[in-house]
């Protein structure tokens, strides 16, 4: 589905992504780990193409196609769904609103006609149900005025709107409690099939214990400097990031 | 520059000539005592002059780019220059209304649809006035907008002619709102409209205003409208004005309002169209525990300038104002957000707060917001607080990285943007084409 090869970004001149290599496959996922200032986000705002990244070299293809020459609304067209680290507060537009306009702006680029309400209320209300989300809250303006763990919850109900082909979930854990985070990694699970693959990316352990990863990768100083199943992350989570980190070194200066 | 003077004095100069012409059109049993007042006004306005950008009330707004063109009045204007159904299209759908036409400032009777309610509120022009309630438009006409001081006011008034006379008696609460169609016919090149309304509510009554500002044909115009409100003790009013004119009109609206104890004001003024727009809206706060709402929006695109100059006057103690407006503004558009408030040695325990936010679409768009804080008191609340800047980046890739394309993803943060003054006019039918002019001009606009 997503192959990324060698890809280095700068961010303001600053390479940030030294060399990033990548294989993404339709029914499986992935958890991207790592330590603080290690490209975790970087990636992810790359892949979904944030202004202010320059990328130097290397290439991401997505379904045969140069991702890195899509618009971001293109790329999200074409299956690929950012869930926000920190998502956006958007006063003066409904949930609501919003979705039906991201759906419709979907369905327009694929050449279908706009969904009819019946449709889309009984797509609202089976999403909603699904992330354990008030439908009563879709009414209100995006993020505007909620708490870190709805707003990460609006994140997934979103993703379960759009039902993408790709998801980055970048740190989705943090700010949760073990209640949303439950709730979060069920969405999440019950959303998972053959065709779509999902990337998550996160600091820590515990969401992998809810979301079981396929494989897990550790990303440090920009590069992917370990790969293996889901038990790297548990030997992550028990001796932490400084042996990668000195493993990493010692590769480096040998 | 000098040729810039003499255009504008020749201006003046015509339309003072002009106001002979105008007299000989006055039927000859005009109310003497509205002469006199015309006589007077000319008098102030020959002192006067136009303002130029020295006067700090037109700092911002340069009035030779209108005076520089020589408008004319047609004081023979027979009001059925227009057909019904060339005015047709700007009826909002599904609104129960009085519908009061005005025809480059004159009543039209055939125009005009007002429901047979005549008991329970008076709609008329100045001429049918004198039949009924000259009383009371003796009693209030020209005694709130100043025509000693203000140049424009005192042109207005030296012409004040057939406009619209609006009475709501004691008590009485008008469920259906009232329409003023102001319509500049600019079939004909330069054409000078000059609007003067009067509306009285009575002690504990209720209306609500919809001033709707069109233009038909292409010529330049200018608007000259004045519009007095008394509020009587305890009546509760609306008005919402909507700027829609054409892109060669000129438009000095003043609204001019006078509140007595416990009434309430709320008012919406919309500008997206016109070519320079001056909305001046002005209140005196004469009793205690009234309230004053002033909420505005705009929306500007090309060569647009709108200058929103209002005027908050607390006179006496409690009571309390608020401001909030909000401008787009693209292209090489111009806006500017002046927001007197005055709060007088006895007025303690005043509440008064501003709020102006605005967002520039371009590099060349400019934006001057200047509060002015005159507090006299000292046991007062008063906030004020002006932002401008740009569309936010983040939400803009937010909306995108659903699907949504750029030019949709700007356009709905604007709309958010400017909807939230819309969203609190009160009359349904008013906020749904509201929302679609919104719509459609940013749109176009960006």
């Amino acid at each position: 589905m997503l192959t990324i090869k060698n890809l280095k970004a700068n961010i303001e001149n600053k390479e940030i992504l030294k060399g990033i290599n990548l294989q993404v496959n339709a029914g499986e996922t992935y958890a991207i780990m790592g330590p603080n200032g290690s490209g975790k986000s970087t990636l992810a705002s790359v892949l979904a193409g944030k202004e202010g990244y320059e990328v130097t070299s290397g290439e991401v293809i997505y379904e045969g196609e140069n991702l890195l020459d899509l618009s971001p609304e293109d790329r999200a067209r074409k299956g690929i769904f950012l869930a926000f680290q920190y998502p956006v507060e958007i006063p003066g537009v409904s949930i609501t609103n919003f979705m039906k306009t991201s759906i419709n702006e979907i369905r327009k680029y694929n050449g279908q006609e706009p969904m009819n309400a019946v449709d889309f209320l009984k797509l609202l209300k089976d999403k909603a149900a699904l992330v354990e989300l008030d439908t009563k809250m879709t009414k209100r303006f995006v993020n505007v005025g909620f708490s870190g763990g709805e707003k990460k919850r609006n994140e997934i109900f979103q993703l379960a709107m759009l039902d993408p082909k790709l998801s980055i979930l970048d740190e989705t854990d943090s700010g949760l409690d073990i209640d949303a985070l439950k709730i979060v990694a069920d969405g999440v699970n019950k959303l998972r099939n053959k065709s779509n693959a999902f990337i998550v990316i996160t600091h820590y352990q515990r969401l992998l214990n809810y979301i079981v990863p396929d494989f897990v990768h550790v990303l440090h100083d920009g590069k992917i400097v370990r790969s293996g199943g889901k038990d790297l992350a548990l030997h992550l989570e028990e001796y932490g990031y400084d042996w990668v980190k000195e493993e990493n070194k010692k590769a480096v200066t040998s | 520059m000098a040729n810039t003077t003499l255009e504008k004095n020749n201006f003046k100069e015509n339309i003072i000539k002009e106001f002979k012409k105008f007299e000989n059109h006055l039927n000859s049993s005009s109310l003497v005592a509205l002469h006199d007042l015309r006589k007077d006004a000319l008098k102030h306005f020959d002192t006067l002059g136009f303002p130029d950008r020295k006067d700090e009330e037109w700092k911002y707004t340069n009035t030779d780019l209108i005076t520089k063109h020589d408008f004319h009045q047609d004081f023979s204007i027979n009001t059925t220059s227009l057909y019904a159904k060339e005015i047709k299209k700007f009826f909002i759908p599904e609104l129960d209304a009085n519908i009061a036409v005005l025809v480059n400032g004159k009543y039209s009777d055939d125009l005009s649809n007002i429901k047979d309610d005549s008991n329970k509120i008076y709609i008329s022009s100045f001429k049918e006035v004198r039949k009924k309630h000259s009383d009371i438009f003796n009693t209030h006409f020209a005694k709130y907008a100043d025509y000693k001081t203000n140049s424009f006011t005192a042109l207005n008034t030296a012409f004040a002619c057939d406009s619209i006379f609006i009475y709501v008696p004691d008590g009485n609460k008008i469920k259906d709102p009232v329409i003023i169609l102001n319509i500049s016919d600019t079939k004909k090149p330069n054409t000078l409209l000059q609007p003067r309304n009067l509306i009285i509510s009575g002690k504990d009554s209720s209306v609500t205003l919809i001033d709707l500002n069109y233009t038909v044909g292409n010529n330049h115009s200018l608007n000259n409208t004045v519009t007095e409100i008394f509020a009587d003790k305890n009546s509760e009013l609306n008005l919402y004005k909507i700027q829609s004119e054409g892109d060669k009109s000129f438009h000095i609206g003043t609204t001019q309002v006078h509140q007595e104890e416990y009434s309430k004001f709320n008012s919406a003024t919309i500008s997206w169209g016109g070519s320079i727009t001056r909305n001046n809206l002005n209140s005196l706060l004469n009793g205690e525990g009234c309230e004053c709402n002033f909420d505005g929006a705009f929306v500007l695109s090309g060569n647009q300038h709108v200058d929103n100059h209002t005027l908050v006057d607390h006179a006496v103690p409690n009571c309390q104002s608020n401001e909030f407006y909000k401008g787009i503004l693209g292209d090489n558009s111009v806006g500017v957000f002046n927001g007197k408030i005055i709060v007088r040695k006895d007025a303690q325990k005043t509440n008064a707060y501003q709020s102006n936010k605005n967002i520039l679409l371009t590099k060349t768009a400019a934006m001057n917001s200047k509060p002015q804080l005159e507090i006299f008191a000292d046991d007062v609340r008063c906030s004020h607080g002006a932002t401008t800047g740009q569309l936010n980046e983040d939400e803009l890739f937010y909306l995108r990285t659903r699907g949504i394309d750029k030019k949709e993803a700007r356009i709905t943060l604007l709309f958010a943007f400017a909807s939230e003054i819309i969203q609190k006019i009160k009359v349904e039918p008013l906020k749904n084409i509201l929302f679609d002019m919104l719509h459609n001009k940013l749109k176009k606009g960006s």
